[in-house]
């Protein structure tokens, strides 16, 4: 091979390095106007009125209402519940309501100042318990967004034959994307006088989507292009559908170019966060450590409207039980609407929480039957054979046992975790070492039959002799446009600084789905050589001669070369979504880590001194980058495990800033190590699988078990703090 | 919002009594936070950043004179600071990233008067004084006598921190700055504190109570003593209340307490 597996260096890398990258607010635009946004500051109320200080001069500023809207004012998702700006009604702090533009950014924030808004407030709900009781009915008839249940085997029967019961509650809270660059959208007038639509987004078809629906426009008169991105992590999957439609409004009503830029303030309270969980376990365990049965309940907090939230529901509900082996599971799983924002695509969609509730409570499992929690983990791991939760059968690529097993000699667990805990009862020391072990997989694409929409994406040759790929699919800054250039560069036999991805834009590139679920990789990748397989046929002999102007001779003769090819579904995928039963994904990617951290046994701060990762992901078709997914997604893991922790009152966030919402510095980074297993994928390109969220799915619950092992405390809600720490240990020893 | 750049020491007093009400950017490092995040309205701003008058570091005698203009950097580079306050600079050191001291400015910290600010235990500790101008003159202040109460100052409105006057540290003390914060760089305090064994005992804390203090009950008790572990422990328990703590979006009033305490075990166990 001369591409697929080579370390070669991102394409966007040296233009970003060198500042030389123009993000959406670097985009220098002609007389364009600058927009700001006017919002609900209560959860949850009826709008009176909407005052309009008569003192100013409105003729100078333009402003929209949901009125300026001539089609659907919703955003378009699973529902479309979301309304683009509200009409009579607001459901969250932040809810957009009135928008401005004016030729600059102080006159829009000084027109903003002169718009007041009175409410009649309703008596909102602001937490899943809350919600579950219904303290007020502010959705469907009961709350719930989503539901589904999935059962295998008989529960009932399995908790007769085990030998111990163990139940637990675990809990997560919101949290933030915290992207370097925060939302930003730009609307320029085109000459034909459609409307571009560009900024820091995810999937430009989705905002096309809704521009189309909500301002009655077709392809012709629209395209969204997508900036360079400073970081989304799922945050600009959904939401700049929203912003997109606040600049295109503006833009439409005053001829202008309008720009939106959120700072950080806003970005933070307006945009939408990971699902807040509370899961329950209970398991039934065999002292030779068969477990007989699992029940889980998974209950997600979605927030005011249901956005993404009943597939993030699903993915986590599906992930829920791991990567176990039992033959009782019944998991149930509600999302329940709130008046806090709303919640919804986060990097692992709905599987870091329930991994940190599964991950934390079987290590409680193992010591109930005194066994470590290394053996615990090797003697239930799913292998080839096997069948999960969904009754789904194992059939390939099951790296799950060979990642458990290296990483587990490589960071040497059994005999660290064994002295940690004889150690752990000694009061002399200042400094408690800790070791703690996670299992978890992610599955790839979407869920079950999903990736039957016939996702395209093509490769087309141009006039200099080069090639590039064309894709719906964006980089965010997970290396997606290097890594599938040198797909179809191994695909096509051409040497990789031949291809290049074309910047996606929906008036050039096809629509290949949105940029999530870790699916670009596999789902585009194999599309890439399917159109590389049809290219080369047409194509000359591209051994052997100069390929660049060999290529340059074919476009002179035959002019443009465009291939584009539609996605197929791996035929034997049987999915019943109904019951949630069947092949849930068409694969997993596979990982292991253990956290190896010290804790101050008096003040509780906790450091995180090595994270060592086995991770199967079929193929590392760059493993720089898959090293550096690992890296990136496991500190941001650590992030939300130990430090980051939104707070709200009253539906708005208190810690709004960066100086208040703490984030891990390169300080708090641990060492890394991480180890690439390759069990490939018959239907990925070159075997590879999904592996942009995995990462954040297994770092929590090994630091948190690490901590456990220090320690003796285990702390059952995310983050860990040194205060939560100090109060259970006071607990603990007023007890005794 | 009217910007004023005096050019010098008394421009600034000037513009400073003129306009009393006007905030003062001395590097802007928490002014510039707070009036983006609209906490602080100020109809101006007088910057005197840069004013070289009120910036240096030197030596008076027994003395360390520094400028409130000093920048963080300045002070934790200094070799006079290193060699009479070194603990000033290890103080400084945990102030916000490389960034923020290169702009931050002593003075800055002192008026900002936050009760998390990290170089304030350092100055009550070392009973400092400080010299305060305006227009119509100077006058000293006891450091220990300067906050109010949370976020006020003794300073009047149309006053200037100039200096401030610092006995040097003698060969034999023994001191520490000791600092928990909410992670390992470019963290704001839960707990700060700066402790001093020399002829007696000095202890002051930051973010444990409305304003920077001195725990003088503790430091009375431990200079009536000989200490050992016994002493220490009744240290540290009178220490957990002398402090008032509170729960804040950094860390709870228990947590605080509790850690103020270990602190001052960990700096008598080292002396």
């Amino acid at each position: 091979m001369k591409s697929v597996g080579k370390n070669i260096p991102r394409l966007d890398g040296y233009d970003k390095v060198t500042g030389k990258v123009k993000y959406v607010d670097d985009i220098d635009i002609p007389d364009c106007w600058r927009g700001e946004v006017v919002r609900s500051d209560i959860p949850y109320g009826r709008i009176k009125k909407i005052n309009f200080d008569k003192a100013f001069d409105w003729d100078k500023v333009m402003t929209c209402t949901y009125k300026d809207i001539p089609g659907k004012n919703a955003t378009i998702f699973l529902s479309d519940d979301q309304p683009i700006l509200a009409e009579n009604l607001v459901k969250h702090v932040g809810e957009a309501i009135v928008l401005i533009a004016a030729p600059s950014a102080s006159k829009a924030l000084e027109a903003k100042k002169h718009i007041t808004i009175e409410y009649d407030t309703l008596d909102s709900v602001l937490s899943i318990e809350d919600s579950r009781k219904r303290k007020n009915v502010i959705f469907g008839k009961d709350n719930i967004q989503a539901k589904y249940k999935i059962e295998k085997g008989d529960v009932k029967k399995g908790f007769a034959e085990a030998d111990f019961i163990v139940e637990g509650e675990y809990r997560t809270g919101f949290h933030e994307h915290a992207y370097i660059e925060t939302q930003g959208m730009a609307a320029i007038p085109r000459p034909d006088g459609g409307l571009t639509v560009t900024g820091s987004l995810q999937c430009p078809y989705y905002v096309l989507k809704t521009l189309k629906s909500a301002l009655l426009l077709d392809e012709t008169k629209i395209n969204v292009v997508q900036a360079p991105m400073g970081g989304a992590f799922g945050g600009k999957e959904d939401y700049p559908s929203l912003l997109g439609m606040y600049v295109a409004l503006l833009s439409i009503k005053s001829g202008k170019p309008v720009k939106i830029i959120y700072s950080r303030d806003e970005d933070i309270v307006v945009t939408t966060k990971r699902h807040p969980s509370i899961v329950t376990h209970k398991t039934g365990v065999k002292k030779d450590g068969t477990i007989t049965a699992m029940e889980i309940d998974v209950a997600f907090e979605g927030g005011a409207y249901s956005t993404l939230s009943p597939v993030v529901l699903s993915r986590g509900v599906i992930h829920s039980a791991g990567a176990y082996k039992c033959e009782n599971t019944f998991c149930t799983a509600n999302c329940y609407a709130t008046n806090n924002v709303p919640t919804g695509a986060f990097r692992g969609f709905g599987a870091p929480q329930v991994f940190y509730a599964l991950e934390m409570h079987i290590d409680k499992v193992a010591e109930r039957i005194g066994m470590s929690p290394h053996e615990f983990r090797l003697k239930n791991c799913v292998e080839v054979g096997d069948r999960l939760s969904t009754t789904q059968l194992l059939k390939e690529s099951v790296g799950a046992k060979e990642c458990l097993e290296k990483v587990l000699s490589a960071a040497d667990f059994g005999k660290k975790w064994r002295n940690n805990l004889d150690t752990c009862a000694f009061k002399h020391l200042r400094t408690k070492k800790g070791i703690g072990l996670s299992l978890y997989m992610h599955g790839g694409a979407f869920t079950g039959s999903g990736e039957g929409m016939k996702s395209e994406a093509g490769l087309r040759l141009n006039k200099d002799g080069t090639i590039s790929v064309l894709t719906g699919c964006t980089d965010m800054g997970q290396g997606s446009h290097t890594v599938l250039p040198q797909i179809a560069a191994e695909s096509l036999g051409v040497p990789a600084a031949l291809v290049n991805t074309a910047v996606p834009d929906t008036a050039v590139v096809p629509d290949s789905g949105p940029t999530v679920a870790s699916r670009t990789t596999m789902i585009i990748g194999s599309i890439l050589v399917r159109c590389a397989e049809k290219m080369k046929k047409k194509l000359p002999d591209l051994k052997k001669r100069d390929v660049k102007e060999l290529l340059k001779t074919y476009y002179s003769e035959h002019g443009e070369l465009k291939i584009i090819e539609r996605y197929i579904l791996p035929p034997e995928i049987k999915w019943d979504q109904e019951k949630h039963c069947g092949d849930a994904y068409p694969v997993y990617s596979w990982a292991a880590d253990v956290a190896e951290v010290s804790v101050d046994a008096e003040t509780f701060e906790v450091s995180v001194d090595k994270l060592t990762v086995a991770v199967d992901v079929g193929r590392a078709v760059n493993p720089v980058l898959v090293e550096g997914q690992m890296e990136g997604g496991t500190l941001q893991a650590l992030g939300w495990a130990l430090m980051e922790d939104c707070i709200y009152k009253n539906g708005k966030p208190v810690n709004n800033r960066f100086q208040t919402y703490i984030i891990p510095t390169a300080k708090d980074a641990p060492e890394w190590k991480t180890i690439i297993v390759e069990k490939p994928f018959s239907y990925g390109p070159f075997g590879a699988k999904g592996i942009g969220e995995l990462p954040l799915d297994g770092g929590a619950p090994a630091i948190a078990n690490a901590i456990y092992n220090a320690t003796g405390l285990r702390i059952t809600s995310l983050p860990i703090t040194p205060e939560k720490l100090y109060s259970l240990y006071e607990e603990k020893n007023k007890i005794k | 919002m009217e910007f004023l750049s005096p050019k010098n020491l008394n421009e600034a007093l000037k513009f400073k009594s003129e306009h009393p009400d006007f905030t003062v950017l001395a590097g802007g490092t928490d002014a510039c936070t707070l009036i983006n995040s609209g906490i602080l309205k100020s109809k101006g701003l007088i910057n005197i950043y840069g004013i070289k008058e009120i910036a240096e570091i030197k030596e008076n005698g027994d003395f360390l004179e520094i400028g409130a203009l000093a920048t963080l950097t300045q002070i934790i580079e200094n070799r006079l600071v290193s060699k009479f306050l070194p603990v000033l600079a290890m103080a400084c050191k945990t102030i916000g990233a490389r960034q923020i001291q290169n702009r931050g400015t002593i003075g800055g910290n002192v008026m900002n008067a936050s009760p998390a600010g990290d170089a304030l235990p350092v100055f009550l500790a070392y009973e400092t004084k400080m010299e305060l101008l305006s227009a119509k003159g100077s006058r000293l202040v006891l450091f220990e006598k300067f906050y109010a109460g949370y976020r006020k100052t003794a300073a009047e409105a149309d006053e200037l921190a100039a200096k401030f006057i610092i006995k040097k540290c003698d060969d034999k003390e023994r001191f520490a700055f000791m600092k928990v914060g909410t992670r390992r760089a470019q963290s704001i305090s839960k707990v700060c504190a700066c402790f001093r064994q020399s002829s007696s005992y000095k202890i002051a804390y930051g973010s444990v109570a409305p304003t920077p203090i001195r725990c003088y009950v503790t430091e009375k008790f431990l200079n009536g003593c000989k200490t050992d572990a016994f002493a220490a422990d009744e240290a540290v328990r009178l220490v957990r209340q002398e402090v008032s703590p509170m729960d804040d979006i950094r860390s709870t009033a228990n947590y605080r307490r509790h850690v103020a305490g270990v602190l001052l075990k960990r700096f008598l166990e080292s002396v």
